[in-house]
Protein backbone atom coordinates (compact mmCIF):
# COMPACT_ATOMS: atom_id res chain seq x y z
CA UNK A 1 0.00 0.00 0.00
CA UNK A 2 1.60 3.13 -1.28
CA UNK A 3 0.30 5.49 1.14
CA UNK A 4 1.84 8.97 -0.37
CA UNK A 5 -1.07 11.29 -0.57
CA UNK A 6 0.10 13.06 -4.08
CA UNK A 7 2.84 11.79 -6.47
CA UNK A 8 2.55 13.56 -9.80
CA UNK A 9 5.10 12.21 -12.66
CA UNK A 10 5.95 13.80 -15.75
CA UNK A 11 2.28 15.04 -16.44
CA UNK A 12 1.89 16.56 -19.58
CA UNK A 13 -1.79 17.82 -20.64
CA UNK A 14 -2.62 19.22 -24.14
CA UNK A 15 -5.83 21.42 -24.63
CA UNK A 16 -6.39 20.76 -28.50
CA UNK A 17 -2.36 21.41 -29.81
CA UNK A 18 -1.28 23.87 -27.09
CA UNK A 19 0.57 21.81 -24.55
CA UNK A 20 -0.81 23.35 -21.13
CA UNK A 21 1.19 21.30 -18.86
CA UNK A 22 4.95 20.20 -19.37
CA UNK A 23 6.10 17.44 -17.38
CA UNK A 24 5.41 17.93 -14.19
CA UNK A 25 6.30 16.36 -11.52
CA UNK A 26 5.17 17.00 -8.17
CA UNK A 27 4.56 15.14 -4.37
CA UNK A 28 3.15 16.06 -0.98
CA UNK A 29 3.65 13.94 1.89
CA UNK A 30 1.15 13.76 4.77
CA UNK A 31 0.70 16.76 7.08
CA UNK A 32 3.02 18.79 4.22
CA UNK A 33 0.71 22.00 3.00
CA UNK A 34 2.21 22.84 -0.75
CA UNK A 35 1.66 26.84 -2.19
CA UNK A 36 1.01 26.11 -5.67
CA UNK A 37 1.69 29.57 -7.23
CA UNK A 38 1.50 30.93 -10.61
CA UNK A 39 -0.06 33.40 -13.02
CA UNK A 40 -3.81 33.18 -14.34
CA UNK A 41 -3.19 30.64 -16.86
CA UNK A 42 -0.10 29.10 -15.39
CA UNK A 43 -2.17 25.74 -15.31
CA UNK A 44 -3.04 25.76 -11.51
CA UNK A 45 -6.17 24.74 -11.93
CA UNK A 46 -5.57 22.33 -14.52
CA UNK A 47 -3.85 20.84 -13.03
CA UNK A 48 -5.82 20.43 -9.89
CA UNK A 49 -8.46 18.84 -12.54
CA UNK A 50 -6.53 16.18 -13.67
CA UNK A 51 -5.90 15.64 -9.96
CA UNK A 52 -9.50 14.93 -9.52
CA UNK A 53 -9.93 13.37 -12.79
CA UNK A 54 -11.96 15.59 -13.85
CA UNK A 55 -10.22 16.34 -17.08
CA UNK A 56 -7.90 13.27 -18.99
CA UNK A 57 -3.99 13.75 -19.63
CA UNK A 58 -2.01 13.34 -21.67
CA UNK A 59 1.43 11.76 -20.83
CA UNK A 60 2.68 10.64 -17.60
CA UNK A 61 1.01 9.51 -13.78
CA UNK A 62 -0.73 10.49 -11.30
CA UNK A 63 -1.11 8.12 -8.39
CA UNK A 64 -3.60 9.41 -4.67
CA UNK A 65 -2.52 7.20 -2.33
CA UNK A 66 -1.72 4.71 -5.11
CA UNK A 67 -5.18 5.04 -6.91
CA UNK A 68 -5.55 6.58 -10.05
CA UNK A 69 -6.86 9.87 -10.27
CA UNK A 70 -10.66 9.95 -10.60
CA UNK A 71 -11.50 6.34 -9.33
CA UNK A 72 -13.76 5.43 -6.26
CA UNK A 73 -10.18 5.24 -3.84
CA UNK A 74 -9.17 8.60 -4.95
CA UNK A 75 -12.18 10.60 -4.97
CA UNK A 76 -12.64 9.01 -1.29
CA UNK A 77 -9.26 10.01 -0.03
CA UNK A 78 -9.76 13.95 -1.70
CA UNK A 79 -11.40 16.81 -0.75
CA UNK A 80 -11.60 19.66 -3.35
CA UNK A 81 -12.21 23.34 -2.82
CA UNK A 82 -13.21 24.98 -6.39
CA UNK A 83 -12.03 28.72 -6.85
CA UNK A 84 -14.89 30.74 -6.30
CA UNK A 85 -17.29 27.80 -5.17
CA UNK A 86 -20.67 28.25 -5.81
CA UNK A 87 -23.59 25.53 -4.86
CA UNK A 88 -27.34 25.56 -5.76
CA UNK A 89 -28.93 28.75 -4.46
CA UNK A 90 -32.62 26.94 -3.52
CA UNK A 91 -31.44 24.80 -0.92
CA UNK A 92 -29.91 25.90 2.49
CA UNK A 93 -26.48 25.40 3.94
CA UNK A 94 -26.92 22.28 5.64
CA UNK A 95 -28.77 20.79 3.22
CA UNK A 96 -26.11 21.00 1.17
CA UNK A 97 -23.89 19.40 3.63
CA UNK A 98 -25.81 17.11 4.01
CA UNK A 99 -25.93 16.08 0.56
CA UNK A 100 -22.21 16.27 0.34
CA UNK A 101 -22.04 13.78 3.31
CA UNK A 102 -24.32 11.25 2.19
CA UNK A 103 -22.32 11.42 -1.04
CA UNK A 104 -18.96 10.88 0.63
CA UNK A 105 -21.06 8.38 3.06
CA UNK A 106 -20.12 9.61 5.97
CA UNK A 107 -21.48 10.00 9.08
CA UNK A 108 -20.89 13.53 9.83
CA UNK A 109 -21.68 16.09 12.56
CA UNK A 110 -23.08 18.47 10.32
CA UNK A 111 -24.27 21.21 12.84
CA UNK A 112 -20.71 20.83 14.09
CA UNK A 113 -18.70 21.20 11.16
CA UNK A 114 -20.93 24.62 9.86
CA UNK A 115 -20.47 26.05 13.11
CA UNK A 116 -16.67 25.21 12.67
CA UNK A 117 -16.40 27.23 10.15
CA UNK A 118 -18.24 30.31 11.38
CA UNK A 119 -22.11 29.02 9.61
CA UNK A 120 -24.20 28.29 12.85
CA UNK A 121 -26.49 31.05 12.47
CA UNK A 122 -26.71 30.79 8.86
CA UNK A 123 -27.39 27.24 8.57
CA UNK A 124 -30.90 26.87 7.54
CA UNK A 125 -30.81 29.93 5.17
CA UNK A 126 -30.66 29.16 1.56
CA UNK A 127 -27.78 29.85 0.33
CA UNK A 128 -29.06 32.15 -2.02
CA UNK A 129 -28.91 34.52 0.52
CA UNK A 130 -25.01 34.02 1.09
CA UNK A 131 -22.58 36.13 0.62
CA UNK A 132 -19.72 35.22 -0.98
CA UNK A 133 -17.82 34.40 1.93
CA UNK A 134 -20.50 32.88 3.25
CA UNK A 135 -20.20 30.23 0.39
CA UNK A 136 -16.29 30.08 0.87
CA UNK A 137 -17.16 28.88 4.69
CA UNK A 138 -19.44 26.45 3.11
CA UNK A 139 -17.20 25.22 0.26
CA UNK A 140 -14.44 24.72 3.47
CA UNK A 141 -16.99 23.02 5.35
CA UNK A 142 -17.23 20.48 2.90
CA UNK A 143 -13.67 20.03 2.99
CA UNK A 144 -13.65 19.02 6.49
CA UNK A 145 -16.12 16.64 5.74
CA UNK A 146 -14.69 12.76 6.41
CA UNK A 147 -10.75 13.54 7.01
CA UNK A 148 -9.58 13.91 3.73
CA UNK A 149 -6.39 12.50 2.82
CA UNK A 150 -5.12 15.28 -0.12
CA UNK A 151 -6.70 18.80 -0.10
CA UNK A 152 -6.84 20.53 -2.82
CA UNK A 153 -7.88 24.35 -2.23
CA UNK A 154 -8.02 26.71 -5.36
CA UNK A 155 -7.51 30.23 -4.07
CA UNK A 156 -9.35 29.11 -0.92
CA UNK A 157 -8.96 32.83 0.52
CA UNK A 158 -10.41 34.97 -2.44
CA UNK A 159 -13.28 36.56 -0.82
CA UNK A 160 -12.86 36.23 2.54
CA UNK A 161 -12.06 39.10 4.89
CA UNK A 162 -8.64 39.81 7.06
CA UNK A 163 -10.46 37.73 10.36
CA UNK A 164 -12.03 34.96 8.07
CA UNK A 165 -8.53 34.45 6.30
CA UNK A 166 -7.06 33.88 9.51
CA UNK A 167 -9.73 31.24 10.62
CA UNK A 168 -9.06 29.61 6.93
CA UNK A 169 -5.24 28.88 7.52
CA UNK A 170 -6.02 27.81 11.47
CA UNK A 171 -8.14 25.09 10.10
CA UNK A 172 -5.79 24.28 6.94
CA UNK A 173 -3.09 23.82 10.14
CA UNK A 174 -5.80 21.34 11.85
CA UNK A 175 -6.19 19.54 8.36
CA UNK A 176 -2.24 18.94 8.41
CA UNK A 177 -1.73 18.48 11.57
CA UNK A 178 -4.16 15.24 11.35
CA UNK A 179 -2.41 14.13 8.50
CA UNK A 180 -3.56 15.66 5.23
CA UNK A 181 -1.38 16.68 2.65
CA UNK A 182 -3.02 20.23 1.80
CA UNK A 183 -2.42 21.98 -1.78
CA UNK A 184 -3.17 25.37 -1.82
CA UNK A 185 -3.16 27.51 -4.92
CA UNK A 186 -3.49 30.97 -4.64
CA UNK A 187 -1.89 34.54 -5.69
CA UNK A 188 -1.83 35.76 -2.36
CA UNK A 189 1.54 35.63 -1.65
CA UNK A 190 2.36 37.46 1.21
CA UNK A 191 -0.49 34.84 2.87
CA UNK A 192 1.29 31.21 1.72
CA UNK A 193 4.75 32.46 2.65
CA UNK A 194 4.46 32.32 6.46
CA UNK A 195 1.68 29.70 6.27
CA UNK A 196 2.74 26.75 3.85
CA UNK A 197 5.84 24.17 4.60
CA UNK A 198 6.67 24.24 0.47
CA UNK A 199 6.56 26.31 -2.32
CA UNK A 200 5.75 25.63 -6.30
CA UNK A 201 5.73 27.82 -9.18
CA UNK A 202 4.56 27.01 -12.01
CA UNK A 203 5.06 28.99 -15.22
CA UNK A 204 3.35 28.34 -18.48
CA UNK A 205 2.65 24.92 -17.65
CA UNK A 206 6.54 24.23 -16.99
CA UNK A 207 7.23 23.72 -12.98
CA UNK A 208 10.14 26.38 -12.24
CA UNK A 209 10.55 26.27 -8.80
CA UNK A 210 9.80 23.65 -5.80
CA UNK A 211 11.53 24.11 -2.38
CA UNK A 212 10.97 25.92 0.51
CA UNK A 213 11.40 28.99 0.84
CA UNK A 214 14.94 29.54 2.31
CA UNK A 215 15.90 26.97 0.08
CA UNK A 216 14.44 28.66 -3.11
CA UNK A 217 16.21 31.90 -1.51
CA UNK A 218 19.31 30.09 -1.63
CA UNK A 219 18.71 28.95 -5.07
CA UNK A 220 17.82 32.08 -6.87
CA UNK A 221 20.63 33.91 -4.90
CA UNK A 222 18.44 37.03 -4.98
CA UNK A 223 20.47 40.50 -2.86
CA UNK A 224 19.85 41.12 0.11
CA UNK A 225 18.76 44.63 1.24
CA UNK A 226 20.38 46.62 3.67
CA UNK A 227 19.12 49.86 4.96
CA UNK A 228 21.67 52.09 7.06
CA UNK A 229 20.26 54.95 9.00
CA UNK A 230 22.49 57.44 9.11
CA UNK A 231 23.11 60.15 12.49
CA UNK A 232 23.23 63.64 11.18
CA UNK A 233 24.89 64.38 8.14
CA UNK A 234 26.65 61.13 7.66
CA UNK A 235 24.57 59.64 4.48
CA UNK A 236 26.66 60.77 2.02
CA UNK A 237 29.72 59.59 3.58
CA UNK A 238 28.00 56.27 3.77
CA UNK A 239 27.22 56.24 0.46
CA UNK A 240 30.11 56.65 -0.61
CA UNK A 241 32.12 54.04 1.53
CA UNK A 242 29.60 51.03 0.88
CA UNK A 243 28.60 51.70 -2.75
CA UNK A 244 24.75 52.03 -1.68
CA UNK A 245 22.00 54.35 -3.11
CA UNK A 246 20.69 57.73 -1.03
CA UNK A 247 17.17 56.89 -0.67
CA UNK A 248 16.35 60.26 1.45
CA UNK A 249 18.10 62.64 3.26
CA UNK A 250 19.38 59.96 6.20
CA UNK A 251 18.98 56.57 4.79
CA UNK A 252 21.47 54.38 2.36
CA UNK A 253 19.71 51.11 0.73
CA UNK A 254 22.72 48.86 0.19
CA UNK A 255 22.12 45.52 -2.12
CA UNK A 256 24.13 42.44 -1.41
CA UNK A 257 24.78 38.77 -2.24
CA UNK A 258 23.40 36.69 0.96
CA UNK A 259 27.74 35.55 0.98
CA UNK A 260 28.69 38.87 1.19
CA UNK A 261 26.20 40.01 3.96
CA UNK A 262 28.31 39.39 6.81
CA UNK A 263 31.43 41.38 5.40
CA UNK A 264 28.70 44.56 4.81
CA UNK A 265 27.76 44.47 8.20
CA UNK A 266 30.88 44.54 9.57
CA UNK A 267 31.85 47.49 7.27
CA UNK A 268 29.03 48.99 8.91
CA UNK A 269 29.83 48.52 12.00
CA UNK A 270 33.50 50.15 11.80
CA UNK A 271 31.75 53.06 10.72
CA UNK A 272 30.92 53.98 14.58
CA UNK A 273 28.54 56.51 15.27
CA UNK A 274 27.73 57.55 11.57
CA UNK A 275 25.20 54.87 12.00
CA UNK A 276 22.23 55.19 13.70
CA UNK A 277 20.04 52.30 13.07
CA UNK A 278 20.46 49.54 10.47
CA UNK A 279 17.69 47.51 9.01
CA UNK A 280 17.85 43.74 6.76
CA UNK A 281 15.42 42.95 4.48
CA UNK A 282 15.88 39.29 2.82
CA UNK A 283 14.28 38.49 -0.22
CA UNK A 284 10.52 38.24 -0.15
CA UNK A 285 8.49 35.59 -1.55
CA UNK A 286 7.15 37.98 -3.69
CA UNK A 287 10.72 39.05 -5.19
CA UNK A 288 11.52 35.15 -5.52
CA UNK A 289 8.01 34.78 -7.45
CA UNK A 290 8.96 37.56 -9.73
CA UNK A 291 12.42 35.64 -9.92
CA UNK A 292 11.31 32.10 -10.56
CA UNK A 293 7.87 33.28 -12.95
CA UNK A 294 10.00 35.28 -15.06
CA UNK A 295 9.48 38.44 -14.81
CA UNK A 296 12.63 40.09 -14.11
CA UNK A 297 14.20 38.28 -17.13
CA UNK A 298 14.48 39.79 -19.80
CA UNK B 1 -27.53 3.58 -5.13
CA UNK B 2 -27.50 5.52 -1.92
CA UNK B 3 -25.76 8.25 -3.54
CA UNK B 4 -28.24 8.30 -6.15
CA UNK B 5 -30.76 8.75 -3.64
CA UNK B 6 -29.11 11.58 -2.22
CA UNK B 7 -29.04 13.15 -4.95
CA UNK B 8 -32.67 12.32 -5.84
CA UNK B 9 -33.82 13.96 -2.00
CA UNK B 10 -31.43 16.99 -2.99
CA UNK B 11 -33.61 17.33 -6.42
CA UNK B 12 -36.51 17.26 -4.67
CA UNK B 13 -36.14 20.02 -2.38
CA UNK B 14 -35.06 21.68 -5.32
CA UNK B 15 -37.92 21.28 -7.18
CA UNK B 16 -40.31 22.16 -4.77
CA UNK B 17 -38.33 25.41 -3.55
CA UNK B 18 -38.65 26.96 -6.95
CA UNK B 19 -42.47 26.21 -7.06
CA UNK B 20 -41.88 23.91 -9.70
CA UNK B 21 -43.86 20.92 -8.68
CA UNK B 22 -46.46 23.33 -8.00
CA UNK B 23 -46.42 25.37 -10.78
CA UNK B 24 -46.37 21.57 -13.04
CA UNK B 25 -49.45 20.27 -10.71
CA UNK B 26 -51.18 23.61 -11.57
CA UNK B 27 -50.46 23.74 -15.30
CA UNK B 28 -51.49 20.02 -15.97
CA UNK B 29 -54.76 20.32 -13.40
CA UNK B 30 -55.62 23.34 -15.29
CA UNK B 31 -55.48 22.00 -18.68
CA UNK B 32 -57.12 18.94 -17.84
CA UNK B 33 -59.92 20.06 -16.10
CA UNK B 34 -60.51 22.54 -18.95
CA UNK B 35 -60.36 19.67 -21.47
CA UNK B 36 -62.75 17.43 -19.96
CA UNK B 37 -65.49 20.01 -19.73
CA UNK B 38 -64.74 21.61 -23.19
CA UNK B 39 -64.59 17.93 -24.39
CA UNK B 40 -67.96 16.59 -22.49
CA UNK B 41 -70.00 17.50 -25.52
CA UNK B 42 -69.87 14.22 -28.03
CA UNK B 43 -70.89 11.66 -25.40
CA UNK B 44 -74.59 11.26 -26.67
CA UNK B 45 -73.64 10.90 -30.52
CA UNK B 46 -70.63 8.12 -29.20
CA UNK B 47 -72.36 6.04 -26.71
CA UNK B 48 -69.33 6.01 -24.86
CA UNK B 49 -69.32 7.64 -20.94
CA UNK B 50 -67.74 11.05 -20.22
CA UNK B 51 -64.47 9.85 -18.88
CA UNK B 52 -63.59 8.31 -21.76
CA UNK B 53 -64.02 10.99 -23.83
CA UNK B 54 -62.03 12.88 -20.88
CA UNK B 55 -59.24 10.67 -21.23
CA UNK B 56 -59.55 10.77 -25.11
CA UNK B 57 -58.85 14.76 -25.21
CA UNK B 58 -56.84 14.52 -22.17
CA UNK B 59 -54.48 12.07 -24.08
CA UNK B 60 -53.92 14.59 -26.76
CA UNK B 61 -52.95 17.41 -24.61
CA UNK B 62 -50.43 15.28 -22.79
CA UNK B 63 -48.72 14.65 -25.79
CA UNK B 64 -47.85 17.94 -25.98
CA UNK B 65 -47.34 18.65 -22.01
CA UNK B 66 -45.65 15.87 -20.57
CA UNK B 67 -42.42 16.46 -23.14
CA UNK B 68 -42.64 20.08 -22.57
CA UNK B 69 -42.67 19.98 -18.69
CA UNK B 70 -40.07 17.18 -19.08
CA UNK B 71 -37.38 18.94 -20.95
CA UNK B 72 -38.27 22.02 -18.64
CA UNK B 73 -36.77 20.59 -16.01
CA UNK B 74 -34.15 18.27 -17.59
CA UNK B 75 -32.25 21.19 -19.61
CA UNK B 76 -30.66 22.49 -17.09
CA UNK B 77 -29.58 19.28 -15.19
CA UNK B 78 -26.08 19.11 -16.28
CA UNK B 79 -25.60 22.81 -17.98
CA UNK B 80 -26.98 24.58 -14.94
CA UNK B 81 -24.50 22.91 -12.54
CA UNK B 82 -21.94 23.69 -15.05
CA UNK B 83 -23.04 27.14 -15.30
CA UNK B 84 -23.18 27.73 -12.01
CA UNK B 85 -19.76 25.97 -11.35
CA UNK B 86 -21.09 23.72 -9.20
CA UNK B 87 -20.29 20.76 -11.11
CA UNK B 88 -16.39 20.25 -10.38
CA UNK B 89 -17.19 20.01 -6.76
CA UNK B 90 -20.10 17.62 -7.45
CA UNK B 91 -17.83 15.41 -9.91
CA UNK B 92 -15.04 15.09 -7.02
CA UNK B 93 -17.55 12.97 -4.52
CA UNK B 94 -17.46 10.01 -4.96
CA UNK B 95 -20.86 9.59 -7.23
CA UNK B 96 -20.34 7.89 -10.93
CA UNK B 97 -21.70 10.06 -13.37
CA UNK B 98 -24.88 7.34 -14.09
CA UNK B 99 -25.87 7.73 -10.49
CA UNK B 100 -25.86 11.27 -10.73
CA UNK B 101 -28.26 11.53 -13.51
CA UNK B 102 -30.59 8.53 -11.90
CA UNK B 103 -30.65 10.39 -8.63
CA UNK B 104 -31.84 13.45 -11.01
CA UNK B 105 -34.04 11.41 -12.65
CA UNK B 106 -36.00 10.02 -10.09
CA UNK B 107 -36.80 13.18 -8.38
CA UNK B 108 -37.67 14.76 -11.82
CA UNK B 109 -39.82 11.87 -12.35
CA UNK B 110 -41.85 12.01 -9.28
CA UNK B 111 -42.37 15.16 -9.81
CA UNK B 112 -44.02 14.67 -12.68
CA UNK B 113 -46.15 11.99 -11.57
CA UNK B 114 -47.26 14.07 -8.70
CA UNK B 115 -48.35 16.64 -11.30
CA UNK B 116 -50.03 13.61 -13.85
CA UNK B 117 -51.60 12.10 -11.00
CA UNK B 118 -53.04 15.43 -9.51
CA UNK B 119 -54.09 16.73 -13.00
CA UNK B 120 -55.15 13.77 -14.70
CA UNK B 121 -56.67 12.00 -11.73
CA UNK B 122 -58.66 15.56 -10.72
CA UNK B 123 -59.90 15.90 -14.20
CA UNK B 124 -61.01 12.42 -14.56
CA UNK B 125 -63.05 12.10 -10.81
CA UNK B 126 -64.92 15.32 -12.21
CA UNK B 127 -66.03 13.99 -15.27
CA UNK B 128 -66.92 10.59 -14.02
CA UNK B 129 -69.16 12.49 -11.48
CA UNK B 130 -71.17 14.32 -14.06
CA UNK B 131 -70.93 11.93 -16.49
CA UNK B 132 -70.21 8.35 -15.18
CA UNK B 133 -67.64 5.91 -15.46
CA UNK B 134 -66.79 2.37 -16.18
CA UNK B 135 -64.18 -0.39 -15.66
CA UNK B 136 -63.05 0.37 -18.92
CA UNK B 137 -62.68 3.99 -18.26
CA UNK B 138 -61.05 3.81 -15.44
CA UNK B 139 -58.63 1.44 -16.48
CA UNK B 140 -57.95 3.89 -19.67
CA UNK B 141 -57.23 6.82 -17.20
CA UNK B 142 -55.23 4.88 -15.01
CA UNK B 143 -52.86 4.13 -18.31
CA UNK B 144 -53.12 7.60 -19.15
CA UNK B 145 -51.22 8.57 -16.04
CA UNK B 146 -48.85 5.61 -16.28
CA UNK B 147 -47.69 6.14 -20.14
CA UNK B 148 -47.51 10.44 -19.11
CA UNK B 149 -44.99 9.63 -16.94
CA UNK B 150 -43.32 7.17 -19.11
CA UNK B 151 -43.73 9.82 -22.14
CA UNK B 152 -42.11 12.20 -19.19
CA UNK B 153 -39.07 10.03 -18.73
CA UNK B 154 -38.36 10.01 -22.35
CA UNK B 155 -38.13 13.56 -22.93
CA UNK B 156 -36.21 14.53 -19.37
CA UNK B 157 -33.27 11.97 -20.14
CA UNK B 158 -33.38 13.59 -23.78
CA UNK B 159 -33.00 16.75 -21.97
CA UNK B 160 -30.29 15.68 -19.84
CA UNK B 161 -28.28 14.50 -22.79
CA UNK B 162 -29.09 17.72 -24.65
CA UNK B 163 -27.65 19.46 -21.32
CA UNK B 164 -24.49 17.55 -21.31
CA UNK B 165 -23.97 18.45 -24.91
CA UNK B 166 -24.38 21.87 -25.23
CA UNK B 167 -22.44 24.78 -24.11
CA UNK B 168 -24.02 26.14 -21.32
CA UNK B 169 -27.93 26.36 -20.05
CA UNK B 170 -29.05 28.96 -22.80
CA UNK B 171 -27.99 26.58 -25.75
CA UNK B 172 -29.89 23.22 -24.17
CA UNK B 173 -33.06 25.73 -23.58
CA UNK B 174 -33.25 26.16 -26.96
CA UNK B 175 -31.91 22.88 -28.11
CA UNK B 176 -34.79 21.72 -25.78
CA UNK B 177 -37.51 23.49 -27.33
CA UNK B 178 -36.16 22.51 -31.25
CA UNK B 179 -36.62 18.95 -29.78
CA UNK B 180 -40.04 19.60 -28.94
CA UNK B 181 -41.35 20.58 -32.06
CA UNK B 182 -39.99 17.96 -33.68
CA UNK B 183 -41.02 15.05 -31.81
CA UNK B 184 -44.42 16.54 -31.05
CA UNK B 185 -45.43 18.93 -34.12
CA UNK B 186 -42.66 18.36 -37.26
CA UNK B 187 -42.42 14.80 -37.01
CA UNK B 188 -46.24 14.27 -37.51
CA UNK B 189 -46.51 17.04 -39.79
CA UNK B 190 -43.75 15.36 -42.49
CA UNK B 191 -45.53 11.88 -42.09
CA UNK B 192 -48.47 13.55 -42.89
CA UNK B 193 -47.42 15.08 -46.06
CA UNK B 194 -45.81 11.68 -46.78
CA UNK B 195 -48.78 9.77 -46.63
CA UNK B 196 -50.03 12.48 -49.01
CA UNK B 197 -47.90 11.97 -51.40
CA UNK B 198 -47.96 8.35 -51.58
CA UNK B 199 -51.69 7.81 -51.58
CA UNK B 200 -52.21 4.88 -50.02
CA UNK B 201 -49.05 2.72 -51.48
CA UNK B 202 -46.86 0.44 -50.09
CA UNK B 203 -45.52 3.35 -47.42
CA UNK B 204 -48.53 3.68 -46.26
CA UNK B 205 -49.79 0.56 -45.57
CA UNK B 206 -46.53 -1.12 -44.22
CA UNK B 207 -43.71 1.18 -43.27
CA UNK B 208 -45.28 4.52 -41.90
CA UNK B 209 -47.13 2.64 -39.18
CA UNK B 210 -43.77 1.39 -37.98
CA UNK B 211 -42.12 4.94 -38.79
CA UNK B 212 -45.08 6.57 -36.27
CA UNK B 213 -44.13 4.18 -33.51
CA UNK B 214 -40.65 4.98 -33.53
CA UNK B 215 -41.68 8.28 -32.27
CA UNK B 216 -42.39 8.20 -28.49
CA UNK B 217 -44.87 10.92 -28.78
CA UNK B 218 -46.92 8.86 -31.30
CA UNK B 219 -46.18 5.35 -29.21
CA UNK B 220 -47.85 7.44 -26.57
CA UNK B 221 -50.56 7.87 -28.16
CA UNK B 222 -51.10 4.56 -30.11
CA UNK B 223 -50.46 2.92 -26.74
CA UNK B 224 -53.85 4.78 -25.25
CA UNK B 225 -55.71 4.51 -28.25
CA UNK B 226 -54.77 0.80 -29.25
CA UNK B 227 -55.70 -0.48 -25.73
CA UNK B 228 -59.08 1.17 -25.37
CA UNK B 229 -61.35 0.90 -27.70
CA UNK B 230 -63.72 3.49 -27.12
CA UNK B 231 -61.10 6.02 -26.67
CA UNK B 232 -59.73 5.00 -30.55
CA UNK B 233 -63.38 5.78 -31.55
CA UNK B 234 -63.60 9.08 -29.99
CA UNK B 235 -60.01 10.14 -30.87
CA UNK B 236 -60.62 8.76 -34.66
CA UNK B 237 -56.93 7.38 -34.71
CA UNK B 238 -58.23 3.60 -34.49
CA UNK B 239 -56.53 3.40 -38.63
CA UNK B 240 -53.26 3.34 -37.75
CA UNK B 241 -53.33 1.73 -34.01
CA UNK B 242 -54.99 -1.65 -35.73
CA UNK B 243 -51.92 -1.86 -38.12
CA UNK B 244 -49.52 -2.66 -35.48
CA UNK B 245 -49.07 -5.55 -33.47
CA UNK B 246 -49.77 -4.80 -29.73
CA UNK B 247 -46.75 -4.84 -28.70
CA UNK B 248 -45.39 -2.02 -31.04
CA UNK B 249 -46.53 1.13 -29.26
CA UNK B 250 -45.32 -0.37 -25.96
CA UNK B 251 -42.19 -1.31 -26.69
CA UNK B 252 -41.10 1.74 -28.22
CA UNK B 253 -42.28 4.05 -24.85
CA UNK B 254 -40.48 1.76 -22.84
CA UNK B 255 -37.14 1.29 -25.03
CA UNK B 256 -36.94 5.05 -25.34
CA UNK B 257 -36.03 5.88 -21.85
CA UNK B 258 -33.59 2.95 -21.64
CA UNK B 259 -32.09 4.27 -24.64
CA UNK B 260 -31.76 8.06 -23.65
CA UNK B 261 -30.85 7.49 -20.58
CA UNK B 262 -27.63 5.41 -22.13
CA UNK B 263 -27.51 8.33 -24.79
CA UNK B 264 -27.47 10.99 -21.75
CA UNK B 265 -24.73 8.93 -19.80
CA UNK B 266 -22.26 8.36 -22.37
CA UNK B 267 -23.18 12.71 -22.71
CA UNK B 268 -22.52 13.21 -19.68
CA UNK B 269 -19.43 11.56 -19.97
CA UNK B 270 -17.53 13.16 -21.91
CA UNK B 271 -18.16 16.49 -20.43
CA UNK B 272 -15.14 18.31 -18.79
CA UNK B 273 -15.88 20.53 -16.01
Amino acid sequence: MDNTPLQIRALDKFRGKTQVLHGIDLDIAPGERLALLGHNGAGKSTLIKAVLGLIRHEGGSIRICGAAPGSAAARAATAFLPEAVSFHPALTGHEQLALFARLAGERADINGLLERVGLGEAMHRRIGAYSKGMRQRLGLAQVLLGRPKLALLDEPTSGLDPISRQDLYAIINELAEQGAAVLIASHALTEVEARTDRIAILRKGVKVADNTLAGLSAQAGLPVKLRVQASGTHADRIATETGGRRINGASVEILCRPQDKMTELRKIAAMGDAVADIDMVPPRLEDLYRHYSGEDRK
Amino acid sequence: MRRAFAIARAEMLILRRNRWLFMATLIMLAFALALSFAGSAPTGTLGVDMLTVSVASMTTLSVYLAPLLALMMGFDAVAGDRDRGSLALLLAYPAGRAEILLGKLMAHLAALAVAMCIGFGAAGAVAAWFGGAGAESLMALGRLVLTSILLGAVFLVLGYALSALSSGATAAAGLSAGVWLVFVVLYDLGLLGAVVMDSGGVFTQKIFPWVMVANPADAFRLWNVAASESVALSSGMAGAASALPGWAAPLSLLLWPALGFLLACAAFRRVEP
